[in-house]
């Protein structure tokens, strides 16, 4: 469990048809893959980095190899096999190879850190920065995600069916430059900073956000079906963010622009009311930022 | 023996004593340089056999931004800058972080590698002098020391306006004495002060508020009193209107401010055997030129200046630049000018940071990125090379990239091949914006600097116009047994396999520090000891005196009591001062 993330599952009910296109997030289709289960061995106190868990550094090894490669824990270094016992071997290159990680992966960051091909499947819940710069493949967590998954990733498809926690997709502190490819798909719903400094790519979530949604976003799509606390948008430059739901606190540094029956950006189409407003104007009297909310459910705006 | 060896056969570049990729050996014991071995301390010697190579004395950088509190914001503001730049620890060597603004460690490591010995701190706020040593003290293998902001200091301004000279050079040389500092550096001079009330100056001629004082009264001043106390540098330079359009007129101005001046080099040192008179014929070093050297009015019509100011240096011989080149790529932007940051935070919006030094000056600091895509920062490319390039003796110039403003000093590679290589410029002119050719004369040059060359930019110019050629920037007969071996044979080079001549620099093939081989192919094997230098200016104790009355009456506008004020000498690294014999 993503410790203290907010469960809403207050469904909002507006009147939004949705129409999401599949992609080509994952790349060619490798038909057979080879599949590597791990099966977690003991409890972990101290988190695990194991940014090694990935079919481009399982391919073209034996279980034996896999359970060779190094993570670090705190100030040390262990074999994966420490905390992993390794069934089946790698296949012949990372579109070639399926990552099954049975029981829970909460304790595990740095998942599929990198990844430019494949597919990790997560039972359980993954933790901190999940997806991490991945450039391709897919990654499926069952659970939820910890905090910055899908940080800086450029593309591939991270499709968490629970809820995750702050910076998803968002740019690494201190920069302003997040995700620019690919896509996130949250079926529960999200804390702060979502999308933070995004330049491109797409993040959908099923359920609500918190606060800073879309803080300097530059590019790309955030679509939020349910409703978002406030500062949507602040000091956004460009691209696109659609709320579906109420925003409890507006950005002051928006203008409204005109009413829209339909968005359609990317691979993604709304059918809807939609009140759209530009901005973030709060510091750049330049910037080309796109906020639409369902006009249903934001009367006051 | 620790600090002996024999570094054989290798082809010798070391432009103070005209030695010209001479077959050579270079004979250290010690620590110091010496004309041979006897037969027995060569039993006992390391030998390196340096044949097909290129040997020159260790690597020299007279203006960088290394120590200090600017250094350390951004480091702090920068988390950005570190989690991708990190190296481990060895059973030798400390871990460390930072691309641009590397932790201490990893900048004196990253500099040995290059073949570095010795690295100036370019600017040294006053009251952060304690820290800039803490931090020089921390940064292994470099011998370092500093430049004094004192442009837009309180105690200064007044003594000069009121025309009081002699108590502002006894106030120079008690302030060199009390924060352990090497020589005077001006910044924006004036300017910096009317910051403090949200102005600027923009003319050479122009009073600043409550002093009164023009930048052409402070540019003069300073250089008096440098000259009178017959300081070690040059007066150091960071001229007004920087980094804006139409910039270059103020800076040849400034230059011309002092034309005639005599130098006056006054140090009691031990001076190593050199053909070349060593001692510093310039009164004036132009820091980081480039960015002073605009033309133009606005970002939309300006275009490159060096041109002008390069025809002013070539006919003057009172002028030493560095070229401040902007290599692309990542840079953090810090100051001592605080209003030419919040220009560029107004251009970039990016996150910023800016302090007022109490009575001293100000600062700033900004991250930026140097686009191949964007024409003004391909036109600043081509003008930092240009500086390098159009200024025809190499006695003028020395190469930086005023680290890490246009760049981390761990791009000089590119940039030492950029001067060397026409097939590398031509390579990037193809790759950044039109602007760096339809704006700048860099694509008409085909000149390409030879190895002597090089070693006047990076070694002997830099030690001999900031008065440190007496020890360093040669291998004459006493010098510190500093020497850089690059794997590159002079015999084969060829200009246009730029590759080559990147990896060469990139790693230095071995790097000796005081006889001690302390990288190989980049890797750190030892750690000697380290020294700081200062001048220790002498004054007349009674012109002490009565210039102290008038700063410890003017000391209670400091946050801070004048007995916290000094720098003692444990903040240092072996402490080395350089007697500088003012009136005497």
């Amino acid at each position: 469990m993503t410790e203290g993330v907010l469960i809403n599952k207050n469904e909002i009910e507006s009147k939004l048809e949705v129409v999401i296109k599949p992609g080509s997030f994952t790349g060619e289709s490798a038909g057979e893959m080879a599949e590597v289960v791990l099966i977690p061995k003991k409890e972990i106190d101290i988190k695990v980095e194991a940014d090694v868990i990935t079919p481009d550094a399982f391919a073209g090894k034996n279980a034996e190899e896999i359970g060779n490669l190094e993570v670090w824990q705190g100030p040390k270094t262990y074999p994966l096999s420490e905390f992993f016992e390794v069934i089946g071997n790698g296949g012949s290159s990372a579109a070639e190879t399926l990552i099954r990680m049975k029981g829970d992966a909460m304790r595990i960051k740095r998942i599929g850190e990198g990844m430019s091909a494949g597919k990790i499947e997560i039972e359980g819940s993954a933790g901190m920065h999940v997806g991490t710069e991945m450039k391709g493949g897919e990654i499926v967590v069952c659970g939820d995600a910890d905090s910055w998954a899908g940080m800086e990733m450029t593309g591939g498809l991270l499709h968490i069916k629970g809820n995750a926690g702050d910076h998803v997709g968002c740019a690494y502190r201190g920069k302003w430059h997040g995700m620019k490819g690919g896509r996130i798909v949250i079926e529960g719903s999200a804390r702060h900073q979502l999308g933070g400094g995004m330049d491109g790519g797409e993040i959908i979530v099923e359920g609500n956000v918190e606060s800073f949604c879309g803080i300097r976003q530059n590019g790309g799509l955030i679509f939020v079906k349910g409703g978002a606390l406030r500062a949507v948008g602040a000091e956004m430059a460009g691209g696109t963010i659609v709320i579906g739901g109420k925003i409890e606190r507006f950005s002051p540094g928006f203008e409204f622009a005109s009413m829209e029956n339909s968005v359609k950006c990317g691979e993604v189409e709304l059918i809807g009311d939609f009140k759209k407003f530009t901005g973030d104007y709060a510091i750049s009297k330049r910037a080309k930022g796109a906020l639409y909310v369902v006009a249903d459910a934001n009367p006051e705006l | 023996m620790a600090g002996t060896i024999a570094i054989k056969n290798g082809y010798v570049f070391d432009p103070l004593n005209e030695v010209n990729g001479e077959i050579m050996d270079v004979f250290i014991k010690d620590g110091k340089i010496v004309r041979e071995l006897s037969a027995a301390e060569l039993k006992n010697a390391k030998v390196i056999d340096a044949s097909g190579m290129t040997v020159m004395p260790g690597g020299v950088d007279s203006h960088s931004h290394v120590a200090g509190a600017k250094v350390n914001a951004g480091r702090s503001m920068r988390p950005e800058d570190h989690y991708k730049a990190t190296l481990q620890k060895t059973a030798l060597t400390h871990s460390g972080s930072g691309y641009t603004v590397p932790s201490v460690y990893k900048q004196g490591y990253d500099y040995a590698a290059m073949g570095y010995t010795t690295v100036f701190e370019a600017a040294i706020p006053p009251l952060e002098a304690r820290h800039t040593h803490e931090e020089m003290r921390a940064t292994p293998l470099l011998d370092m020391g500093g430049y004094l902001i004192l442009g837009n200091n309180f105690f200064l301004m007044r003594y000069l306006r009121d025309g009081d000279i002699e108590k502002a050079a006894a106030y120079v040389a008690w302030m060199m004495k009390t924060h352990k500092s090497y020589g005077i550096k001006c910044v924006n001079p004036a300017g910096v002060e009317n910051w403090g009330w949200g102005k600027n100056v923009h003319s050479l001629d122009e009073a600043n508020i409550h002093f009164e004082i023009t930048p052409r009264e402070t540019i003069k001043g300073l250089s008096e009193i440098n000259e009178l106390l017959g300081m070690p540098v040059p007066l150091h330079l960071h001229a007004n209107n920087l980094g804006h359009p139409g910039c270059f007129t103020i800076t040849e101005d400034s230059l011309k401010i002092l034309d005639g001046v005599k130098p006056r080099q006054n140090m009691d040192v031990e001076w190593a055997e050199t053909k070349m008179d060593s001692t510093r014929d310039c009164s004036v070093y132009l820091a980081h030129m480039m960015f002073n050297s605009f033309a133009g009015t606005t970002w939309g019509d300006c275009e490159s200046g060096v041109k002008d100011i390069a025809a002013y240096i070539n006919n003057k011989d009172h002028v030493v630049i560095d070229s401040g080149c902007t290599p692309f790529g990542e840079a953090t932007v810090m100051t001592g000018d605080g209003p030419a940051i919040q220009d560029m935070y107004k251009l970039t919006g990016n996150k910023w940071s800016n302090t007022d030094v109490e009575m001293e000056g100000g600062s700033g600091v900004i991250p930026f990125t140097y686009f191949k895509s964007n024409p003004v920062h391909s036109l600043q490319w081509a003008m930092g090379l240009e500086c390098l390039l159009l200024i025809n003796d190499p006695w003028k110039t020395i190469m930086t990239t005023d680290s890490p403003n246009g760049g981390p000093f761990t791009k000089y590679p590119e940039v030492m091949t950029w001067i060397m290589s026409e097939t590398f410029r031509k390579q990037t002119f193809s790759e950044c914006h039109k602007w760096a050719n339809d704006r700048s004369e860099l694509g008409g040059i085909n000149r390409e600097l030879s190895l002597y060359d090089l070693a006047i930019l990076t070694r002997a110019n830099p030690a001999r116009t900031i008065g440190m050629a007496h020890r360093k920037g040669s291998l004459g007969v006493g010098a510190d047994g500093d020497v850089t071996v690059y794997n590159i044979n002079p015999q084969q080079l060829d200009p246009n396999n730029y590759e080559a001549l990147l990896q060469a620099f990139r790693k230095a093939e071995y790097t000796v520090k005081d006889g001690e081989i302390v990288s190989v192919k980049g890797e750190i094997v030892s750690l000697p000891e380290k020294r700081t230098y200062y001048s220790e200016v002498h004054v007349e104790n009674e012109r002490e005196k009565e210039m102290l009355v008038d700063v410890k009456e003017w000391f209670r506008y400091y946050t801070l009591g004048f007995a916290n004020y000094p720098t003692p000498e444990k903040y240092l690294a072996n402490p080395t001062p350089i007697k500088v014999n003012g009136e005497r």
